[in-house]
């Protein structure tokens, strides 16, 4: 492809393109089957695609990729289409932007010069403002393999890390893994951004950003501890595929933070330790084990996973069972049991790996599974590798008790048309003769029984099965040795044939008159025989010779002879060496003296061991441990410390609030500050400064909603939505209680050896034990509510009560959302047309919570041309005080003459009638402007009950207090005119009000949230109290000089 | 994690490939077509290959292998449950999960698993997600989207990306709000020659299928909670109500959803006593001999209900894989039609509903490969059967509530006994 390195614009690159795959599609279709009718591989029909793909049409552009897609999909080469291709990446039409991105992908590697067009593409994208947009441009960004754009790829991974949207920060988190495996030597920046991701709270991003560590640096494990507790807490919330890499890292860091909860303290080997002996070792351990506390943390993370065993998804059910298995202290490991026994119904692949798994376990440890055992009898319909592991993990479970159950189901299996799984159950069979000594003999008659079996392969395996057994107690059975002679006529398995002559060599004594007859039989059909056949024969006519040498000499020459011209090597080097051996020679010297102690040692027995005994070696539920080799990237799991690191690593130090404006569903800005300790909540309002605590596994981003003196709050976790009811109290008590929850939540984190359930509980008592919080609710809101309370929490605790409500739209809908209560039309000139050289401005007040930011107060203006020539590039430039905090509309490029725009503008006045001034710029020129807000513009309305209203009235009190009589102007002297005057002078909600000489108005200052509280009393004919209370003391004589005004005039 | 995909269909071609990181080339498939050769029936090619580079993790569903190819250390089940997660989505969006359904719809295959995973690790498994971003092919939707030129790919996140109950879209709406619950329960069983028990166990599952408008949100009740020994749930089932109050508390996804899966089995607790908690709701009389020397062997079958608390017996299909000797049969059945398969040795009778009065019954002879010895095992007789509005536990629904909407749904609950694997010795 250099060919069109450089030329990619004009037409003869783009010839050259074509060119080059004419050349190499022939190729790649004759290679292709030819039965896919519907998108044939013919050139000439494929030959349309580029023409498709440069037309205008979306459709026929669409069409084309889906049929290149098509050809991707059977794995055809398509990369001639490159060039045509490319193009496409900025269409507008989504889905045809979609399959460009997939072909991009899949080519670019090959055709890097040319993927670099598409790059700035990319790079737009990356700022648009659908996180949709972002996140799949950064994808297809980092999953172009060009090492040419690692510096782009490495800015675009680093902003996108802080984007506000979780979704493009999970993008981003994945793309760190992508750069990473592209160029390696950006590890140490990488690092530093999987450092802030992980200290996200979001749990969309928590699975993917331990994903990178766990790729990139799993080796710095320094970068866990800060976020340890967090990410323990976040985990149930996690997506699945998350909790499975989570769960798989946080076992490897604790087994280097924390010491064994085994009995055995000192660790490592100690899960060797067999199953009979740990009884005897209680009593002595006793001490040491009263003397081990487990860390919280510790206890933390056993807590948090164990309701993950319920999961659906059966990986995440294994990794929670491996943890167990590695971390749990051992009298805990049983809750992981059942969990596994219900994975055996899942799909075949499942059960097999489950199976290998429990196969593990259940050789260190039997009592586990041995309720379960009739779970692992095997159907005939298994497949075959399934019944093979169930017949391990049944060999393992049999003791004294069990045993002949089991041998029962053993009889079955041995008949199974399945010849090889058949096989399987005798050596199966033989296992369990070994290890229980109670069942040898009646193993061994069993065996003897096969042995007249009609298939091959049960005789043989049974021949070496008592071979096998045979040699740990030889002298009762010469009977057995006997009829097993017999048998080797009619047995063809070399295996077996090879078994029984090692048989009547081992022990010719006891059957002299037989064995040398074999030697007969089997020196007839030498040649003929199987290597493994021959070799045993050699070695049964030296130990005849030894013994017996006046009936054997001339059959072991014989057969020596014919060993020493046998074609394999290794029976000639065997001969030779048993020549030399037992034929005394002059050469022979010292060595045939011994050759009787040589051939005739006494040997030990085999011992018959499960195949699984050393995969304990690997970390149960990984690839290395079902393959039972080392998988390349396998991270091995850390022995226990025999003293624990430093516990405080993981304390975080301070506890910052995290502050959460939420203006979603509510008009005022909520405080919400996650205390990680001990998971407690504490969502607080700015307006009532009232906190409300809730109990749970919880982050930072809880949906909060409030109206009036309730708090409606959304916890993410559980699902469940906390009603608050409260009414407001003294400022000062509420920042106590808040801070002293704090300490409480504190301590229970530290004493978290208590089960989830019992400090949730306790939490939960903690809460109602709280006085002040707790309020009646009213009547209205009382049935309101009980369409969705569950009485008897309601009773239990009014303050705190869970109840199953996660819809926020529903709960929007209960709540009533305090608009503006009137708004002016007033309007304020920004930019007379005459010093605006055309240009005239005009600016007005919507009175809505601004978008942008909540401690905005939104302004529209109104942008005209006026004069006969277009303005272009209208936008803001420089702005004083320079701190002033605003939020610009976009350029406006190009205004024609005599049109008109309106442009909204978010400006944070700080709460003061301090002008905004800043430059309205256009191409050519540059305009000082200034907004002047009107003190009641600074407010947002807000609706209580008159009874809140009184409550933080009697907050706000002596300084906070300014207040004037007036003398009214007549027309105002009923309710609604009051109203609208007060409505049109500030931003202020009505309170509705009892009495009707007395009007109420309550609202917020919108950078701080301060309340704003107006009394408008009538006194008599004509004569008014205004009464304003609020903190802000200089607001309040502002808006009571507007006020007065406005009242008093007509 | 996943660094490409392979499909390949039963005749051992590959007919798909998708490639989430560096394109591997598909010869790598040539270590899983050995194992394939050397497996004696599909389903015994081992779910994990190790080849010299990668290893190759496949799983068998509807006559399709799904290979994943693997470069570096996973815990190898998380890869399997994401390829059966794929196919259930395949089967979610195509109606079937064929070969033939998915090279119609190649490009939605394509894009779907384009959003499934992101250098392959899974980013969006969750249907109703999927369902926002990639829309499922129906023919009025290619109608439409031929005239209007519009996509079936969606602009916006997804709301369930982001939000706090990522399986339920949002803005759902219908006419007729209905919830329907399945309450299936499956019995596995093995019984042995002389009929007693050898272990039995109940497998059950509640599949809902929710067609509610809005955000509601249901709590289900049972009579008999404590029957539930281990339970696994839909992620939306809140687990702490159910800890507190045994009350499953959700909202529930959008349409079809597996609810709940449960397990009952009392026998395990005492695994030395016989497993008489589980009613076993048949009974098999049979009498298969083979005689030795002769040619003929004798075959009878007799079926009759058995503890099934009045409820009929229905869709009865009997199974057995007769010994290599049998050449051929002659049966008469007393009701249904039975087949044998004189290749594969496949005898199967479709018997259809038990009338406890007329019990069915299937004898006759076989006739015997001249010569051959005499088989040394009996067959095993593989049963399955309904039994409609009952759930063998005795598991039952006390009621259904919903919060948080205000029309009426529609509520429905159904119960069924099946026999999952069933098997009788003989």
């Amino acid at each position: 492809m250099s060919t069109n390195n450089l030329s990619y614009n004009d037409q003869g690159g783009s010839d050259s393109a074509v060119e080059v795959g004419q050349e190499t599609t022939p190729t790649s279709s004759s290679n292709a089957g030819a039965g896919f009718g519907l998108f044939s591989t013919n050139f000439k029909k494929n030959d349309d695609l580029k023409e498709m793909l440069e037309s205008n049409k979306d459709s026929l552009k669409l069409d084309a990729m889906k049929r290149i897609i098509a050809l991707i999909a059977k794995g055809k080469n398509a990369s001639e289409l490159f060039p045509a291709v490319v193009k496409n990446v900025a269409s507008k039409n989504i889905e045809l932007k979609k399959l460009v991105y997939v072909y991009l992908v899949r080519y670019a590697e090959e055709q890097q010069d040319l993927a670099l067009l598409s790059i700035s593409t990319f790079q737009r994208a990356l700022k648009d403002p659908n996180q949709l947009i972002r996140a799949s441009a950064l994808r297809v960004l980092s999953s172009i393999r060009v090492p040419i754009i690692v510096p782009i790829m490495m800015l675009a991974i680093k902003e996108a890390a802080s984007d506000m949207s979780p979704y493009v920060r999970k993008t981003s988190a994945h793309a760190i893994q992508k750069l990473y495996s592209l160029d390696p030597d950006q590890k140490e920046h990488l690092i530093e951004v999987i450092d802030k991701l992980l200290k996200d709270k979001s749990t969309l991003v928590a699975g993917s950003v331990v994903m990178a560590f766990e790729e990139v640096c799993p080796d710095r494990i320094d970068l866990i501890h800060k976020n340890y507790r967090k990410l323990c807490n976040l985990l149930v919330d996690v997506e699945e595929w998350g909790q499975v890499v989570i769960i798989s890292m946080l076992t490897r860091y604790a087994r280097t933070q924390f010491t064994s909860p085994w009995r055995e303290v000192s660790g490592g080997g100690n899960s060797e330790t067999a199953f009979y002996e740990s009884d005897e070792k209680k009593t002595e351990n006793e001490d040491e084990k009263k003397s081990y506390m487990m860390d919280p943390d510790h206890r933390l993370l056993l807590r948090n996973t164990k309701p993950l065993l319920q999961s659906r998804n059966t990986a995440v059910v294994v990794s929670v069972a491996q943890l167990y298995w590695h971390l749990a202290p051992k009298h805990e490991v049983g809750v992981i049991t059942k969990s596994l026994v219900r994975l055996l119904r899942s799909h075949r692949e499942v059960q097999y790996i489950v199976l290998q798994n429990i196969a593990t376990m259940s050789i260190q440890r039997k009592g586990m599974f041995e309720p379960y055992m009739k779970s692992f009898y095997v159907r005939s319909t298994d497949a075959t590798h399934i019944k093979s592991l169930k017949l391990e993990i049944l060999t393992s479970l049999a003791n004294e008790a069990n045993i002949s159950t089991i041998l029962r189901e053993f009889q079955t299996y041995v008949k199974s048309q399945d010849k090889e799984f058949a096989a399987g159950t005798i050596q199966a069979i033989g296992r369990c003769a070994t290890n229980i000594s109670e069942v040898t003999d009646t193993c061994l008659q069993g065996l003897v029984l096969l042995l007249s079996n009609r298939d091959e392969t049960v005789v043989a395996e049974s021949v070496v099965v008592i071979k096998k057994l045979l040699q740990t107690q030889p002298t009762q059975h010469s009977d057995i040795i006997k009829h097993m002679a017999k048998l080797f006529d009619n047995i063809a398995v070399p295996m077996a044939r090879a078994s029984i002559l090692w048989l009547m060599g081992e022990y010719c004594e006891r059957v002299p008159q037989i064995a040398p007859d074999v030697l007969r039989k089997v020196a007839k059909s030498f040649t003929s025989e199987e290597d493994i056949v021959k070799l045993q024969t050699v070695n049964l006519a030296a130990k005849l010779y030894l013994t017996n040498s006046k009936q054997t000499k001339l059959l072991t020459q014989y057969i020596l002879n014919l060993g020493k011209y046998d074609q394999n090597y290794d029976i000639r080097d065997r001969t030779r060496f048993i020549r030399q051996l037992i034929v005394p020679n002059e050469k022979s010297g010292a060595l045939g003296k011994y050759a009787r102690r040589i051939l005739l040692a006494p040997k030990p027995a085999p011992v018959l061991e499960s195949t699984y005994k050393d995969r304990d070696r690997y970390q149960l539920g990984t690839l290395s441990h079902t393959i039972n080799t080392k998988a390349s990237g396998y991270l091995e799991l850390s022995d226990w410390p025999a003293v624990a690191p430093d516990q405080s690593v993981r304390n975080v130090e301070v506890i910052e609030p995290v502050r959460i404006h939420l203006y979603l569903y509510c008009p005022f800005p909520l405080t919400i500050q996650a205390l990680h300790q001990g998971s407690v909540c504490v969502c607080q309002c700015l307006y009532h400064k009232v906190s409300c605590y809730f109990v749970s596994v919880c982050n930072a981003s809880q949906d909060c909603i409030h109206n009036r003196a309730r708090f409606v709050c959304l916890c993410r976790v559980c699902l469940c939505v906390c009603v608050l009811e409260s009414s407001s109290e003294v400022e000062s008590d509420e920042e106590k209680s808040s801070s002293q929850s704090s300490e409480e939540s504190d301590k229970s984190s530290s004493q978290s050896e208590k089960s989830s359930s019992e400090s949730d509980s306790e939490q939960k008592k903690k809460t109602t034990k709280k006085p002040p919080q707790k309020k009646t609710v009213k009547p209205t809101a009382k049935d309101r509510l009980h369409g969705f309370v569950p009485k008897k929490c309601l009773s239990r605790s009014l303050c705190f009560s869970l109840y199953t409500h996660p819809c926020p739209l529903s709960c929007a809908a209960l709540l009533q959302v305090s608009g503006p209560a009137f708004v002016p039309e007033k309007s304020h000139d920004l930019l007379h047309r005459m010093t605006g050289k055309g240009l005239s401005a005009q600016y007005q007040f919507p009175r809505q919570p601004c978008l942008y930011q909540p401690s905005m107060v939104s302004v529209q203006i109104s942008l005209t041309n006026t004069s006969d020539r277009p303005l272009e590039q209208i936008h803001i430039g420089d702005r004083s005080p320079t701190g002033l905090n605003m939020h610009c509309f976009n350029t406006i490029e190009c205004l024609l003459p005599e049109a008109s725009v309106t442009v909204s503008l978010g400006i944070d006045f700080n709460d003061s009638t301090q002008a905004a001034n800043f430059q309205l710029c256009t191409k050519e020129d540059q305009f000082s402007v200034s907004i002047q807000p009107a003190v009641g513009e600074l407010f947002l309305p807000i609706t209580m009950t008159e009874q809140d209203f009184r409550q933080e009235q009697g907050k706000r009190l002596g300084m906070n207090e300014s207040s004037a009589t007036i003398t009214m102007a007549a027309a105002n002297t009923t309710s609604q005119p009051i109203s609208r005057q007060v409505a049109t002078v500030a931003n202020l909600g009505v309170v509705p009000s009892g009495q009707d000489n007395i009007h109420r108005f309550a609202g917020k200052t919108a950078s701080t949230g301060a309340v704003v509280l107006v009394t408008v009393e009538l006194r008599g004919e004509s004569t008014a109290l205004i009464t304003i209370n609020t903190e802000k003391s200089v607001m309040g004589p502002m808006l009571l000089r507007d006020l007065k005004r406005a009242l008093a005039q007509a | 994690m996943i660094h490409s995909l392979f499909l390949v269909n039963s005749s051992g071609d590959i007919f798909l490939e998708k490639h989430w990181k560096s394109v591997v080339s598909r010869s790598v498939c040539d270590y899983f077509f050995e194992a394939q050769e050397r497996a004696s029936e599909p389903e015994n090619v081992p779910p994990v290959i190790p080849t010299p580079h990668h290893y190759l993790i496949s799983v068998l569903r509807h006559r399709i292998y799904f290979v994943a190819v693997i470069q570096s250390e996973v815990p190898p089940l998380f890869v399997i449950e994401f390829l059966h997660r794929v196919v259930d989505t395949f089967q979610d969006y195509f109606g079937v999960c064929t070969e033939a359904a998915i090279k119609d719809n190649v490009v939605v295959v394509y894009e779907l698993l384009e959003e499934m995973l992101d250098n392959g690790f899974p980013l969006a498994t969750e249907s109703n997600i999927l369902k926002e971003l990639i829309k499922p092919p129906t023919i009025l939707r290619t109608v439409v989207n031929t005239i209007t030129g519009s996509t079936n790919v969606g602009e916006q996140l997804p709301t369930g990306q982001l939000s706090v109950v990522p399986w339920r879209r949002t803005g759902v709406k219908y006419t007729n709000n209905e919830a329907y619950f399945d309450v299936v329960e499956e019995i596995d069983a093995i019984i042995d020659k002389s009929g007693s028990t050898i272990t039995a166990e109940i497998q059950g599952v509640i599949d809902a299928c929710v067609k509610l408008t809005g955000m509601p949100d249901l709590t289900l009740s049972f009579m008999n909670p404590r029957l539930l020994d281990d339970v696994s749930f839909h992620p939306c089932v809140r687990f702490k109500r159910w800890e507190a109050e045994r009350i499953l508390s959700f909202i529930p996804p959008d349409g079809n959803f597996r609810l709940l899966s449960y397990h009952v089995s009392s026998q395990n607790l005492h695994p030395l006593r016989s497993a008489s908690l589980v009613a076993i709701p048949v009974y098999v009389k049979h009498n298969i001999t083979f005689r030795e020397g002769s040619s003929q062997g004798r075959f009878e079958l007799t079926l009759g209900p058995k503890q099934t608390m009045g409820k009929g017996v229905e869709a009865v299909l009997v199974s057995s894989q007769l010994p290599r000797g049998v050449l051929n049969t002659n049966l008469n059945p007393t009701q249904g039609t039975y087949t044998f398969d004189p290749v594969t040795k496949l005898l199967s009778w479709d018997v259809g509903k038990i009338n406890p009065q007329k019990l069915p019954s299937l004898k006759g002879s076989m006739s015997l490969q001249a010569g051959a010895s005499k088989p040394d095992e009996n067959p095993t007789i593989n049963i399955q059967f309904k039994i409609q509005q009952s759930a063998l536990s005795g598991l039952k629904v006390n009621r259904l509530d919903m919060y948080g909407e205000k029309y009426k749904p529609f509520k429905g609950i159904k119960y069924m006994t099946k026999a999952g694997k069933f098997q009788v010795r003989t």
